[in-house]
């Protein structure tokens, strides 16, 4: 009974034919979508862009000299850099102290949560988060009520001068040029207001009367439909109310006042001697503009932010699922012979972690070599070269418009060659994992 | 268990594989059933796949003509397929692999060259008389490659348009100006009334190259236009050094531009459309086709709301029209797909869709009451009735050069975006970048 049955014709035949019959979807399934494409991709990178030649190692030269497909591969060395570290530090981070807080399936199921989201929704809800209008893009929004709150903005952040007599920028504050006498009469035009942002209260603008004794002005929307006259005071333009004005002298302010529903404010009680007219320089603090994320500098980093996101998740569920297996007695006499939390977590959680954290920081070189739908819903148009990645430039180049198979197909085995090593790596752990 | 699943799930593949094998081995014996030997329109028969770039309501209004066609010639079934803007991948693939479909409509005339180089499409010189009843000798021009009769533009949108906010204009005072420098005198005015002039959807690098053959058209003419579609000019020439300066006082003055310069380069194109259409506005004009409206998701009413005028003209030159166009092709030759070409070449044909609104086109021959509203047929007239017309400069280009996302001439107008006053170093990496794409398209 212990040898096996000699291996007579029909049995074998019988074995063999149950076998092959059985595998056989599978092996269909394979050749046709695993190996047939692989050959074929193989065999068209050696093709022109329309497939009539064979033009050697050529798509390949243009890989490598492109600079759109240098940076691909340049931006992709960074995300192997820097995921796969963060994504397995911050996951173990997490399941490390999830261990220790009363709500951890809620704080677990919060953290794995966008893992369940395609990574085309969350390409693109990140893509409206990084807006950089602070009044559209959340992550600005953030900074601005940081700023705003050290640095208030003004009621006319996007005024100008209507005339050249007003000298001075929005961030120093706009000095009237002609010097002032008591009697004197200034007028503070200003443009490039939104009808909008003209406060309700305003009204039809006053030119001033000079009065002795007194420094009189306006200080008013100068523009009326079709423009009108710079400088002058005229039917249909609004006065600015709430409009801080400063008398100086000498480079200091003596005075300060602000302008009525008319635009008209006054100086009172003015002595002898030589004056200018200013609007101070907080009446055109800018509120805060926000980062351009979604610019070609900060790309790289806004992506590796959001995919960090997403895949920390999977990263603490691994680890947890290890951490609970792990023989506690083990931990426990560490703690017992002295070690404190840290030297226990150094010398022994993650030692006996190691296996664990190999699967994840292999899945997510993985992951990260063939990164593609965050990259091409989140980064806009202006700014996907900068951000492009190997899997995104062999789409774009294969269908993207040029529609040269030839050089996309270099790029997918090329992309292939830099996947097989860790592939290996991982297909040996599994044997081993096996024995 | 598992791997029974496994087994049984390999099964249900393998039998869908089985009768999507059968299904279209049918649809192509049916395809090849056409009869031949037929010339009254009772007995052509037949049937037509044809593989479209139109889905949704454009699907639905193509999807009318079809029927029209249908109860003249009620033998012939004509299958419309709405691919969508993948369509130049999908026939690309489908071409390489021996399988079109009958007939197709491409919007890159580039891409019609690609097939006529390849052998791949049959030219239509059967339906020359046809077209040339309805529409002016240029449309003709257009539909011609290689010396002979390919395609006809059944759907073309005019591409010469600026669209602006009427509310905007008026707290401004300004009218829409039919000069450049008339242009740039109200861009001034509009910025004192404190609303910024154009909206600029650079993120989608088309817009920039639209705005810039616009120009383009109107100072360097019909002939450099074309010179320079074919790269029979080169891109540093003193022509388009002018042209790019003339864009550069557009887009110049970051205060003229809705969210300045940095906020240019990323809005995409219906962003830019709903900074002009909202209310207040976040710019007052927008440059682009008659497509605009169906691109605004925010609520807002023609005339009342917004309005449009045709690219003004520069230093006083002739009104020309700039279109984007799908073109009618075939890829076989049977006596229904004849029929059917000839057809859509009718006014009948084309006033079908024309009375759906959202479409324009060359053939003269539709009465102009058939537009449903004052802004559609305007902008539909000025397409039939031009004499002057070219394709989308970009469109007729490589695409590896006029149609890829941030490489190109996409990606090249988005670094002038960024720093307009650089003419001469954009114009040396446009003439690199062309050069390559030509060179590679051979």
């Amino acid at each position: 009974m212990a040898a096996p049955p000699p291996a007579d014709e029909p049995g074998r035949l019988a074995r063999y034919g149950v076998g092959g019959i059985f595998l056989l979807p599978a092996v269909v399934i394979l050749g046709v979508w695993i190996l047939y494409p692989t050959v074929y991709t193989l065999i068209r990178s050696f093709f022109s862009a329309s497939g009539s030649q064979w033009v050697w190692l050529d798509n390949y030269k243009t890989l490598f000299t492109t600079s759109a497909l240098l940076t691909a591969i340049k931006n992709n060395v960074i995300w192997v850099l820097v995921v796969p570290a963060f994504v397995t530090s911050i996951g173990l981070v997490f399941a490390v102290l999830t261990e220790r807080v009363p709500f951890a399936v809620a704080f677990k199921t919060a953290v794995f949560l966008p893992m369940a989201i395609s990574a085309f929704a969350t390409g693109i809800t990140w893509r409206i988060m990084y807006l950089q209008d602070p009044s559209q893009g959340a992550v600005n929004a953030l900074g601005r009520v940081a700023v705003d709150a050290v640095k208030s903005p003004g009621v006319l952040p996007d005024a100008s001068p209507s005339t050249p007599t007003l000298t001075g920028s929005p961030a120093t504050g706009l000095v009237l040029k002609t010097p002032l006498h008591a009697g004197g009469v200034a007028r503070l035009g200003l443009t490039a207001i939104a009808p909008t942002d003209v406060p309700k209260t305003s009204k039809q603008a006053v030119a001033p009367v000079a009065k002795p004794g007194e420094i009189v002005g306006v200080v008013w929307r100068d523009f009326k439909p079709g423009g009108g006259v710079a400088g002058k005071v005229e039917q249909g333009e609004l006065g600015l109310p709430g409009v801080t004005v400063q008398l100086r002298s000498g480079g200091k302010t003596v005075q300060s006042t602000s302008s009525n529903a008319d635009g008209t404010f006054a100086f009172t009680n003015v002595k002898p001697g030589t004056y200018q007219s200013a609007i101070g320089a907080s009446t055109f603090n800018k509120p805060w503009g926000g980062f351009a994320w979604l610019g070609t500098k900060l790309i790289t980093p806004a992506l590796l932010i959001a995919y960090i996101w997403i895949w920390a998740g999977f990263a603490m569920v691994v680890i947890s699922a290890g951490l609970a297996a792990m023989p506690r007695d083990v931990l426990e006499a560490a703690r017992t012979d002295g070690g404190t939390e840290w030297q226990v977590f150094r010398r022994v959680t993650i030692p006996l972690l190691w296996p664990v954290l190999t699967v994840v920081l292999v899945t997510m070189f993985i992951n990260v070599l063939k990164v593609f739908d965050l990259v091409i819903t989140l980064a806009p148009g202006s700014s996907q070269n900068a951000a492009n990645v190997i899997a995104l430039a062999m789409w774009r180049t294969s269908f993207g418009g040029a529609n040269d198979f030839g050089v996309g197909s270099a790029i997918a085995v090329f992309l292939f060659l830099l996947v097989v090593p860790i592939l290996a790596l991982n297909i040996r752990n599994f044997k081993r994992d096996a024995i | 268990m598992k791997r029974h699943s496994l087994a049984i799930a390999a099964l249900v593949v393998i039998s869908a594989l089985a009768l999507t094998a059968c299904g279209s081995s049918k649809k192509a014996a049916s395809t090849a059933s056409t009869t031949q030997t037929t010339s009254s329109s009772a007995n052509v028969a037949g049937s037509i796949i044809f593989d479209g770039v139109w889905t949704g309501a454009e699907a639905a209004a193509f999807q009318a003509v079809i029927n029209g066609f249908h109860t003249q010639y009620p033998k012939v079934t004509v299958k419309y397929k709405p691919v969508g803007d993948n369509l130049p991948t999908v026939l690309s693939t489908a071409v390489a692999g021996g399988r079109p479909p009958d007939m197709a409509d491409i919007a890159q005339p580039g891409l019609i060259q690609q097939f006529v180089d390849k052998g791949a499409l049959k030219p239509i010189e059967y339906a020359r008389s046809a077209i040339a009843a309805n529409f002016a000798p240029a449309w003709l021009k257009l539909g011609t490659y290689d010396g002979k009769l390919y395609g006809v533009v059944f759907k073309a949108s005019n591409k010469s348009l600026v669209w602006y906010n009427a509310h905007a204009f008026k707290a401004a005072g300004v009218t829409p100006p039919a000069s450049w420098t008339q242009l740039l005198a109200d861009a001034k005015t509009l910025k004192s009334s404190g609303v910024p002039a154009y909206s600029i959807g650079g993120s989608d690098g088309w817009t920039l190259t639209d705005l810039f053959e616009n120009i383009y058209l109107r100072q360097a003419g019909l002939a450099k236009y074309q010179a320079l579609s074919a790269h029979k000019i080169k891109w540093t020439d003193p022509s388009v050094t002018a042209a790019l300066k003339t864009m550069g006082q557009v887009i110049g003055d970051a205060g003229n531009l809705a969210g300045g310069t940095s906020g240019a380069v990323q809005t995409d194109f219906p962003t830019s459309v709903n900074n002009v259409f909202q209310n207040p506005p976040k710019a007052a004009m927008v440059f682009e086709g008659d497509f605009v409206p169906g691109s605004a998701t925010v609520k807002a009413k023609a005339g009342t709301d917004y309005g449009v005028f045709p690219f003004p003209s520069i230093g006083g030159s002739a009104p020309a029209v700039e279109v984007a166009g799908d073109s009618l092709v075939a890829f076989r030759d049977t006596p229904a797909i004849q029929a059917f070409v000839k057809y859509l070449a009718t006014p009948q044909a084309a006033e079908l869709w024309a009375k759906r609104g959202g479409f324009a086109t060359g053939n003269h021959s539709v009465p102009a009451s058939t537009y449903p509203d004052a802004i559609s047929r305007s902008n539909a007239s000025a397409v039939s009735k031009a004499t002057s017309i070219v394709f989308d400069m970009s469109d007729q280009q490589p695409g590896s050069f006029g149609a890829t996302v941030g490489q190109g001439e996409w990606g090249i107008f988005q670094t002038f975006l960024r720093n307009p006053s650089n003419v001469s170093g954009v114009q040396q990496q446009l003439e690199t970048s062309a050069t390559a794409a030509y060179k590679k398209g051979k």
